[in-house]
């Protein structure tokens, strides 16, 4: 009897125990190993970066390298995940980095293994000093960009006796000057806004500063920074009577695109499928090669190889591999992904790429004009993010009537003290 | 002459005086190892981590004593989702709580289909917050959401739903009407179910109308289930996230801080700016808000269960109808 009970205890403790190890493995990645005798690689991007199938299946003829492919819905999704494991483990052998939180990353490139010399160089100059850290190595791959032009209603354009072939139209912006000039035209003959959003005329202003809010050496500048009292100034004066709303991606702004809201937008590559995918009856949109004030670069992305990485060799060659100017091009044909690589600006697949929905623009051609025209990396420190956010909800609180463009500045100033 | 001498028990013995000593224990430790894994050790360890400056990636922190409290306490913005929260609490709790009782007295009638129309009741609660904000979102948009077009087309105002603290919080409360109602209206029906029909049939006989029963003996008997839907509303209601997370693009709470609630604060201090020892003296701030309330509510149930437990209304007009009828 005694025997029998104590017998069942042990199991019963046997069975809470193994209860409490299957709960505490079941999250561990189960990668890494080696099946097969083929080394097995994970790779984690988010969104789409063009990595099809298909794309991993041609390294892995090549190398014989198994490529595991995970894809987070968004960035954000992929940053949390990011942050909570780099420094300990659970991190993908090959990990996407969206150049939005970047500079956070930046603040841990020691545990990133850095880019080997002999790759220095295959990147635009501003795509590989924003990814060079205080030590000089490049810590990260550069994969897409997104060079910035105008996109904008050709019909609308006409009806309101503005010039509306592309060639004309980008003879227009040549200064933010002239932007606003015309977008005050513009209202003023047709009673609607001009733009989009007042938000993404100050991102517009801010990447072509030197320095945005903090400075290299970890000094914040953000409330000194004449610059950005300058750019919050014109986007409040200027660019707010003329947009349409204050910041982008809400509900109003994905469905005002389709009806005719506002009439341009400034337009890196990857906005051309948002554009056709919420207007897709609408035939008027097109794409001018010009950006007010010099180029603009807004978004893309960087594959990083965390350090402590078990295979970090084959990780940086699947890395070298993805960010090859052959492998980019193909990326770009599947998803879009502009180049950030000069020596893919030759190919023919790319000059010759034309947009049927905007008219059969060229915009191959105009991407690379426009990665071409950009000549200042913004110096982005940690805090970036959050110091260009809370500028963001001043602007909207100017654009929403919640406060004087003066009390919205001082709120910020606040705020931002508080950092 | 007797020495006492130690009483000698078999090894077996033991064994079994051991099995009923220790087995319970064992038998429900897996319970309590799993709690101590996941329910007191995160508790203690934000408590730790509140005091300290904290690398989330290095995964080490600097002792900065209450420093992180008192940022807190002296943000603005802490003030504003304080009050936001609550007047989110009070937007969504007050209506919610009428309109659930009168749904389960709806369906606490004699209905064909009861079932049917029960299930009807409970089905908002299976669709997810998120799939709720979506939708909400389409409703509630500023230029062509549906009520506003609606609004301008017979010739009023649009609502300014994002930029108006109010209006954003009418729109949020909203949609936490639209998840919680049925589900307190269900809680409150098996309630109201487990009264006694006598009472009803005597009221009936004494010729008082349906309002009068309701007042009279539904309202008091539902008394002990309505604190218990008010506390876990509460509750609830000041942990508030997912409806203001979802109600703009964002996510942030609005650029004015319009409907920032203390969760959707919390949240963004950890993981949007990736300060874990505030996001930590946060978490421990809004439990002692919520401790705070709890005991408030706990005094006030104690007093009500007091009136209830010496005589409730119900008991003192029967015994005065019975005692009538004796006199008679």
């Amino acid at each position: 009897m005694t025997v029998r009970t104590s017998r069942r205890t042990v199991a019963a403790a046997i069975a809470g125990a193994a209860t409490i190890a299957i709960i505490a493995t079941g999250c561990a990645p189960s990668g890494d190993s080696d099946a097969g005798g083929t080394t097995q690689l994970t790779l984690a991007t988010f969104n789409d970066f063009g990595y099809t199938d298909e794309l991993l299946a041609e390294f892995t003829e090549e190398t014989g390298i198994e490529v595991i492919h995970n894809k987070a819905a968004t960035s954000n999704d992929a940053r949390a995940n990011y942050f909570q494991k780099l420094g300990k483990s659970g991190l993908a052998d090959v990990e996407a980095v969206e150049i939005d939180w970047f500079t956070e990353a930046m603040q841990y490139s020691d545990l990133l293994a850095p880019v080997p010399d002999d790759l220095k160089g295959r990147w635009l100059d501003w795509k590989e000093a924003a990814a060079t850290d205080a030590a000089g190595n490049l810590i990260a791959y550069g994969t897409d960009i997104g060079p910035q032009g105008i996109c904008f209603r050709s019909d609308l354009f006409a009806a309101a006796g503005l010039p509306s072939d592309r060639e004309a139209v980008a003879e227009l912006f040549p200064t933010w000057d002239a932007f606003f000039e015309v977008g005050a035209q513009y209202t003023q003959a047709t009673g609607k806004p001009f733009i989009d959003s007042a938000n993404s005329v100050l991102q517009g202003i801010v990447n072509q500063l030197e320095f945005a809010y903090e400075e290299p050496d970890g000094t914040i500048i953000a409330t000194e920074n004449p610059d950005i009292q300058d750019a919050y100034n014109t986007v409040v004066e200027k660019a707010i009577p003329i947009s349409a709303f204050p910041a982008q991606w809400s509900e109003d702004w994905n469905a005002s695109m389709a009806n005719g809201e506002f009439a341009a937008m400034l337009c890196p590559g990857w906005m051309h499928g948002i554009i056709s995918g919420n207007a897709p009856d609408i035939t008027g949109w097109d794409i001018a090669d010009a950006f007010p004030g010099g180029g603009g670069n807004w978004g893309g992305s960087y594959l990083t190889v965390p350090a402590n990485g078990a295979n970090v060799e084959a990780a940086q060659q699947l890395a070298d591999w993805l960010t090859s100017p052959e492998t980019q091009i193909k990326a770009f044909l599947n998803a879009g992904t502009f180049p950030s690589q000069p020596d893919a600006y030759t190919d023919e697949a790319l000059t010759g790429y034309t947009n049927e929905y905007f008219n059969d623009a060229p915009t191959g051609e105009i991407g690379i004009d426009r990665a071409e025209a950009v000549t200042v990396s913004t110096f982005k420190g940690p805090k970036y993010f959050q110091f260009h956010d809370a500028l963001q909800n001043a602007v909207t609180r100017v654009f929403d009537g919640l406060e004087t463009p003066e009390q919205s500045w001082d709120t910020w100033v606040t705020e931002v003290s508080a950092f | 002459m007797t020495t006492t001498q130690p009483r000698v028990i078999s090894f077996s013995q033991r064994l079994s005086k051991w099995d009923v000593k220790f087995s319970p224990y064992l038998y429900i430790s897996p319970f309590f190892i799993l709690f101590a894994i996941v329910g007191v050790f995160p508790i203690v360890f934000t408590a730790v981590i509140s005091f300290m400056d904290w690398d989330l990636v290095r995964g080490s922190g600097t002792f900065v004593g209450i420093d992180q409290y008192t940022w807190i306490l002296q943000q603005p913005h802490f003030w504003t989702a304080l009050r936001n929260t609550f007047s989110i609490f009070l937007l969504s709790t007050v209506p919610q709580l009428v309109l659930a009782i009168f749904i389960a007295t709806m369906l606490d009638r004699n209905i064909r289909a009861k079932t049917f129309w029960r299930m009807s009741t409970l089905l908002p609660y299976v669709v997810a917050p998120v799939a709720v904000g979506l939708i909400f979102t389409v409703i509630f948009a500023d230029k062509f959401g549906i009520v506003n077009t609606n609004l301008q087309a017979i010739g009023l105002d649009p609502i300014p739903w994002h930029s108006d603290p109010f209006w954003s919080h009418v729109a949020i409360a909203t949609m936490v009407n639209y998840r919680w109602t049925g589900y307190n209206a269900l809680i409150l029906l098996a309630a109201m179910q487990a009264i006694n029909r006598d009472y009803y049939e005597a009221a009936t006989v004494d010729g008082a109308g349906a309002f009068r029963q309701f007042w009279s003996i539904t309202l008091p008997s539902l008394r002990p289930t309505l604190i218990f839907v008010v506390i876990t509303s509460t509750i609830g209601g000041l942990q508030i996230f997912d409806e203001p997370r979802v109600f703009d693009q964002f996510g942030r709470g609005g650029a004015g801080q319009q409907w920032l609630t203390i969760s959707l604060y919390l949240y963004d201090i950890g993981w949007g700016q990736w300060n874990f020892g505030r996001a930590a003296a946060m978490a421990w701030i809004l439990f002692l808000i919520i401790v705070a309330i709890g005991l408030i509510n706990l005094l006030v149930t104690r007093t009500l269960l007091r009136t209830e437990g010496t005589r409730s209304p119900v008991e003192k007009s029967r015994r005065k109808r019975t005692q009538k009828a004796v006199a008679r």
